[in-house]
C-alpha cells in the first residue's frame, strides 16, 4: 500500500534572507520525494546598485546587507578592492581589521547560543521565558554579546554598520585607554567563556551524523578569519580568484535566494565547517578541552554547530587579547589609496560562513561589477539535504509536532540568516 | 491613529507591542536585540506579542505600539502593511528603510526589470513592486524614528515615552550642532571632506566626524537643510555632479530634500 503524505512546514520568518520562507516536503513509503525549503526575501540588488559607486563608499554599502555581520562584509569588500588597486596595507590594519572581526565573531555567535538555539535546546519558546528559568546563562550570553559589540565599536563607533573601516585601513586609530579598558573585560571573560563552553558541550545533541562536505578558508598560520586559501575536505585548495571556477550558483524557482553548488554538489560553510577544516590551527588549551569532552573532529553531526560556535567565541576573546596585548597607537591608521582600475577578489569567514567578493574597477575606482556570494546561499543547498536525511531517519511518520520541531532545529543549527527568527514554524500536513 | 484595536487602559493588562519586518538588514531590530538588560526589563514591562527574530510570533495580534523595519517591496508587503495598521495603535517606523525606503530604494533611479534579469535567470520567479518605498506611502505612521541604524537609546526612549502617554521627542536638528557640543574637529574645513553634516539629522553622537571622516547622511535630513548650498561647497571641493548626487543619492535616497537634491544635480542645473 501506498501512502503518500504531503508535509508542508510554514516558517513565517523574519530575518536578512527573507520575509516569508516555508519549508514544504512530499513523501511517499517513509520516504521524500520533494523537499523545498523556500526563501521569499525580496530582493534588495545590491551588486546593482553597488554599480558606479565610488570604491570608497562600498564598505558604507555593503554593510546593510546584513545587520548581523556587517563587519564581515566590510572585510570581504575591502580585501577585494585593496586587491582591485594594488594596495598593500600594513601589519598594523591586518592585525587590527581581525580584532574588529573577533568582535563580530563574539556578538554574533553569542546571539545565535543564546537568543536563538538554546531556547530551542531547553525547550522554551524564547529567550525572555528563558531568562527566567535559566537568568544566569542568559546574562552570560548577553554579557559576551555586548563585549563583542563593544570590540566592534572600539574601532567602528558602533555596532551596527561601523563606520570606522575603509579601504587601506581605519579612518582612527582607537586609543591606547580605549584598547586598555578592553583588554581588562576580554581577560575578565574568561570565566564566562570556560562556563559557556562546558555548558555547549554538555549539551545532548540527536544523534544525526551525516555525509557532508566542509568548505572554509585555511590560512598558513592561526585560525581562519580573512585572507588565505579556499579549502575542503575533498582536497580542494584555490586562492579566492578561482572561486568562480568550483563553485556555482543557480537559481531555484522556489527560492529568491540562490543556491550555490560545489561541482554541482551541496557543501557546508561555517563555524563547524572551519573548526573541521582548522582544528590543528586552535589554541592546544582549547583543542584539547574540544578532546577531553569527547568531540571528535571532523565531525559529521551538523548539530556540532552550537559547540563550534561555543569554542570560536572563547578563541575569539583570546585572540583580540593576544593582538591587543602590546597595542601602541600607530602614526597612521592606514594607507593612502590612488584609485586605478583592476579586478579583486576577497574571501573571509562571516560568522555564517565564507564570505566572498569581487569587485571591477574603472580607472577612477568606479565599480564597474560586483558579485557577491554570501553564506546563507551557500548553505541552503545542504541544508535542504540535512532536512532530507535528518527528517527520514526519524522517520516520516512521526507526529507533525516531532518533525517540525526537529526541522526548525536543524535550519537552526545552519544559522543562515533566515534561522533568526525560525523559532516558530507552522506544520500543515494533507495527505494525497 | 486606532484607537480600538487594543488598549493600554485595562486594569491589569501590560502593553502589547509587536516588532514587524519588511525588506531590511535586520540592523534596527539589533537595536532591541542589542540592549542586553534593557531588552529583559522592556519583556517585562511590554507583553512582547510579535517578534520573531526574538521568539514570540503572532503577526496578525493587535497591539498598543508597533515597531516597522524596513520598506515595502512587494505586493504582498504592501498588503501587510496595511493589516498591520489596522490591528496597531501607535505604528513607529524604525530607520532608513521603513522612513525613507532605505539602501534597497536605489533601484528606484533605474530599469527595476533590468536589474533583475541580470541578478536571476528567470527573474519571473520573482515578485517585487517597481519601486521600493518608505511606509508612509502606504499607511498613516504615527512617529517616524530615523537612522541607519536607530540606536537602542533612541528606541527605548520613545517606547518609554509612549507608554507614559508623553509626546516622544524627536530631535531634528543638524548634526553640525552635535559635532560642536562634542568638539569635534569639524572634516569639511580640516581637510576638505565632503561632508553632509550640515543638512543630517542629529542622533548618533556625531559619529563620522570624531572618526576623522565625513557624515554619508544615515541619519536622513534635518530640518530646514539648505542643500543647495552645501550642493556648491561640495562643488568647491571638486566634486563633479554626479558625486554630489550619490551623497544626497544613498542610504536615505527617497528623503523628499535628499531626492531632489540628489536630482537637481543629476539635472545640471547649478544655482
Ligand atoms: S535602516 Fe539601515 S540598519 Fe535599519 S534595517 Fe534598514 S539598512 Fe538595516
Ligand atoms: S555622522 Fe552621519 S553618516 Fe555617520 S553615523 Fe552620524 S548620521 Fe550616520
Amino acid at each position: 500500500m501506498t501512502e503518500r503524505r504531503e508535509i508542508r512546514i510554514e516558517v513565517p520568518v523574519l530575518a536578512r534572507v527573507e520575509g516569508e520562507g516555508a519549508l514544504s516536503i512530499e513523501a511517499r513509503d517513509g520516504r521524500i520525494e520533494r523537499l523545498e525549503l523556500r526563501i521569499y526575501e525580496p530582493p534588495r540588488l545590491f551588486e546593482k546598485l553597488l554599480e558606479g559607486r565610488g570604491y570608497d563608499e562600498v564598505p558604507d554599502a555593503v554593510a546593510r546587507i546584513c545587520g548581523i555581520c556587517p563587519v564581515a562584509y566590510q572585510m570581504s569588500a575591502v580585501a577585494a578592492l585593496e586587491q582591485a588597486m594594488g594596495i598593500e596595507i600594513d601589519d598594523w590594519v591586518s592585525r587590527m581589521r581581525r580584532v574588529f572581526y573577533c568582535g563580530e565573531w563574539i556578538q554574533s555567535h553569542a546571539l545565535h547560543i543564546h537568543l536563538l538555539a538554546a531556547p530551542d535546546f531547553l525547550g522554551y519558546g524564547n529567550v525572555v521565558e528563558l531568562a527566567q528559568a535559566y537568568p544566569e546563562l542568559v546574562r552570560r550570553g548577553l554579557r559576551l554579546q555586548a563585549l563583542g559589540n563593544d570590540l566592534i565599536r572600539l574601532f567602528g563607533g558602533r555596532s551596527v554598520h561601523p563606520v570606522g573601516a575603509r579601504v587601506g585601513g581605519f579612518h582612527r586609530a582607537p586609543s591606547p585607554a580605549a584598547v586598555a579598558e578592553l583588554r581588562l573585560r576580554l581577560d575578565a571573560a574568561c570565566a564566562d567563556t570556560d562556563a559557556l563552553l562546558d555548558w555547549a558541550l554538555a549539551l545532548p545533541v540527536p544523534d544525526a551524523d551525516q555525509d557532508f562536505v566542509s568548505v572554509a578558508l585555511r590560512h598558513p598560520h592561526g585560525y581562519p578569519m580573512a585572507g588565505g586559501r579556499i579549502v575542503s575536505d575533498r582536497r580542494l585548495d584555490i586562492g579566492a580568484e578561482a572561486f568562480e571556477a568550483h563553485f556555482h550558483e543557480l537559481q531555484v524557482p522556489h527560492s529568491t535566494a540562490l543556491h550555490a553548488l560545489h561541482h554541482g554538489e551541496p557543501y557546508m560553510v561555517g563555524p563547524l565547517a572551519r573548526l573541521n577544516l582548522n582544528h590543528d590551527r586552535l589554541p592546544a588549551a582549547l583543542r584539547d578541552r574540544l578532546h577531553a569532552a569527547g568531540l571528535r573532529l571532523p565531525s559529521r553531526n551538523p548539530f556540532h554547530s552550537l559547540i563550534a560556535r561555543a569554542a570560536e567565541i572563547t578563541f575569539a576573546i583570546g585572540e583580540a587579547a593576544r593582538l591587543l596585548a602590546d597595542y601602541v597607537e600607530p602614526a597612521s591608521a592606514g594607507t593612502v589609496v590612488a584609485p586605478r582600475a583592476g579586478l579583486g577578489f576577497g574571501a573571509t569567514e562571516a560568522p555564517r560562513g565564507l564570505l566572498w567578493h569581487r569587485y571591477e574597477l574603472d580607472d577612477m575606482g568606479h565599480v564597474r561589477s560586483a558579485r557577491i556570494v554570501p553564506p546563507t546561499s551557500q548553505n541552503q543547498a545542504r541544508i535542504e539535504a540535512d532536512l532530507r536525511q535528518s527528517l527520514e531517519r526519524l522517520g516520516l511518520e512521526q507526529p507533525d509536532e516531532v518533525l517540525r520541531l526537529r526541522g526548525e532545529q536543524v535550519i537552526r543549527s545552519y544559522d543562515p540568516c533566515i534561522s533568526c527568527a525560525t523559532h516558530f514554524l507552522r506544520l500543515d500536513m494533507r495527505r494525497a | 491613529m486606532n484607537d480600538d484595536p487594543a488598549r493600554t487602559d485595562e486594569p491589569g493588562r501590560r502593553p502589547r507591542m509587536a516588532v514587524h519586518k519588511f525588506s531590511s538588514c535586520d540592523g534596527c531590530q539589533l537595536a532591541l536585540l542589542n540592549a542586553g538588560d534593557a531588552l529583559l526589563r522592556l519583556a517585562e514591562r511590554v507583553e512582547l506579542v510579535h517578534f520573531a527574530e526574538a521568539g514570540p510570533v503572532d503577526p496578525e495580534a493587535a497591539v498598543d505600539i508597533a515597531l516597522i523595519e524596513g520598506s515595502v517591496s512587494t505586493a504582498e508587503d504592501r498588503a501587510r502593511i496595511v493589516r498591520i495598521r489596522a490591528h496597531s495603535r501607535f505604528l513607529v517606523t524604525l530607520g532608513a528603510c521603513a522612513t525613507a525606503g532605505g539602501i534597497q530604494a536605489l533601484r528606484n533611479f533605474t530599469d527595476g526589470d533590468e536589474w533583475l534579469s541580470s541578478v536571476y535567470a528567470r527573474p519571473e520567479y520573482i515578485s517585487s513592486l517597481a519601486n521600493v518605498s518608505p511606509i508612509r506611502d502606504h499607511v498613516h505612521v504615527d512617529l517616524e524614528l530615523w537612522g541607519c541604524p536607530v540606536s537602542g537609546h533612541q528606541v527605548l526612549t520613545a517606547i518609554g515615552s509612549l507608554l507614559a502617554g508623553a509626546p516622544p521627542a524627536v530631535p531634528d536638528e543638524s548634526l553640525c550642532l552635535e559635532c560642536k557640543r562634542q568638539q569635534a574637529v569639524c572634516v569639511m574645513v580640516t581637510r576638505g571632506a565632503p561632508c553632509l553634516g550640515p543638512v543630517t539629522r542629529t542622533g548618533c553622537g556625531a559619529l563620522c566626524p570624531r572618526f576623522g571622516r565625513d557624515c554619508y547622511g544615515c541619519y536622513g535630513p534635518a530640518e530646514h537643510p539648505n542643500t543647495q548650498a552645501l550642493g556648491r561647497r561640495f562643488a568647491g571641493l571638486g566634486l563633479v555632479d554626479e558625486a554630489i548626487a550619490r551623497r544626497f543619492h544613498f542610504i536615505n535616497s527617497q528623503a523628499p530634500v535628499f531626492l531632489e537634491a540628489g536630482q537637481r544635480r543629476r539635472g545640471n542645473h547649478d544655482d
